[in-house]
């Protein structure tokens, strides 16, 4: 079966989106982070979507829940490379995604969540 | 519904010089020929071309119903004529007497006709008039077309030069809106600014509404999913030009802007930019 992967990177988990995503793979996404997270104990998580030019509101719903059960699991997430059409969309299906961090590109994102471990 | 007579054409076509002429000197004197935007040789080609084109149309068509196959070179002919014409930037008016120039020559040729006969006179004369006014209704419609053509043209053309997106420092871009913000507007705001934000990689964005008229609720709304899309590509935005009357009417209305980050002008808007970015702006000694 499809999986996406997830890469781990000292003290932070990377996760690079690069197939068109469905309904079961985001599914399968979310059990396999929760998991990895839980076994590295990982304190930051990185999601690239910069590869994500279709969303539809389940995919939108499905970044903010990833984004918040790492934070209750004790790993900062940031959201990165997100397409301007992908905003747009996610705007107008009302899914703000309040609490989810994002940024620019994966280079920003990692100085994010470096900045954000250290200071805590 | 009176066709014009056998007579008549003939009588038409015999006269073609005459009628041409007179109808060419019915337009001089109403100094429709004279104007400087359009030469005198291609009026000429053009009364010329279109008395050929309405006798060949009165001989093949019915004259009582210019919409049928026979008048398709006429009715060509007319558009062509009322495109350039409103190009040219001429009015309604002056295209419309091109063709309602044409009656008098015309009635004069079907009174010398018919100075016999009044009742066919009065027949044939109402089947003239009935022609050229269908025609001339025919001009003005396409006329009105080609104009609103142009303002079609001209709005979308509006639309994508009111959206300049400005690089004001190193990461630090700026979007001065100028007019009303619809939500079509807001839609191709938006993307250009999205677009840039991607293609610099500027982590603030700042938008001015300084040129902004007025702020109801559905601007409001407009100005926070542009702000909103802003944070989740993973930049900042700052609204900045918020005039005292729109601050009144944002807080009379009951408008949330919480999360948006507001200041009075785009000096202030700069400043606190480059303070995020870490960059102070000291005076040369």
């Amino acid at each position: 079966m499809e999986r996406i992967p997830i890469l781990r990177m000292g003290d932070f988990l990377l996760v690079t989106i690069q197939v068109d995503m469905h309904d079961e793979l985001a599914m399968t996404l979310q059990d396999d982070l929760s998991d990895r997270i839980s076994k590295t104990s990982a304190r930051g998580v990185l999601i690239d979507i910069s590869a994500l030019d279709m969303v539809d509101s389940f995919i939108g719903r499905m970044i903010g829940t990833i984004s918040g059960l790492s934070r209750i699991m004790d790993a900062q997430t940031v959201v990165v490379g997100m397409q301007p059409a992908v905003a747009i969309t996610l705007v107008e299906l009302g899914l703000t995604l309040p609490g989810v961090i994002t940024a620019l590109n994966v280079e920003r994102g990692m100085s994010l969540l470096r900045e954000r471990v250290q200071s805590e | 519904m009176t066709a014009l007579s056998q007579q008549t054409i003939d009588a038409t076509r015999k006269n073609e010089s005459q009628l041409l002429a007179s109808w060419q000197a019915n337009l001089d004197a109403s100094g429709a020929s004279r104007d400087s935007r359009i030469n005198h040789a291609e009026f000429e080609t053009q009364t010329r071309d279109f008395l050929r084109l309405l006798l060949a149309g009165t001989n093949n068509g019915d004259s009582a119903n210019i919409a049928a196959s026979e008048w398709s070179d006429v009715r060509a002919f007319l558009d062509g004529l009322s495109r350039s014409r409103a190009l040219q930037g001429f009015d309604s008016h002056t295209t419309a007497n091109f063709i309602f120039s044409l009656k008098r020559p015309l009635f004069e040729l079907v009174h010398t006709q018919y100075a016999s006969n009044p009742t066919e006179l009065g027949s044939q004369l109402w089947a003239v008039t009935e022609l050229l006014d269908a025609l001339g209704m025919y001009t003005v419609r396409a006329f009105q077309k080609s104009r609103e053509e142009v303002i079609a043209r001209q709005q979308e053309e509006l639309l994508e030069l009111s959206t300049p997106v400005v690089k004001l420092w190193d990461g630090v871009l700026a979007l001065p809106m100028i007019g009303t913000l619809d939500s079509q507007r807001t839609q191709v705001v938006m993307e250009s600014l999205l677009q840039r934000i991607v293609e610099t990689g500027a982590e603030i964005a700042i938008i001015d509404i300084t040129g902004v008229p007025t702020v109801d609720t559905l601007v409001a709304q407009h100005l926070l999913k542009t702000v909103t899309a802003i944070r989740l590509m993973g930049a900042d935005a700052i609204i900045s030009g918020v005039r005292p009357q729109i601050a009144q009417t944002i807080v009379h209305l009951g408008l949330d802007l919480q999360g948006i980050v507001t200041k009075a002008n785009l000096a202030d808007a700069l400043a606190l930019a480059l303070k995020r970015a870490g960059l102070t702006v000291t005076k040369a000694t």
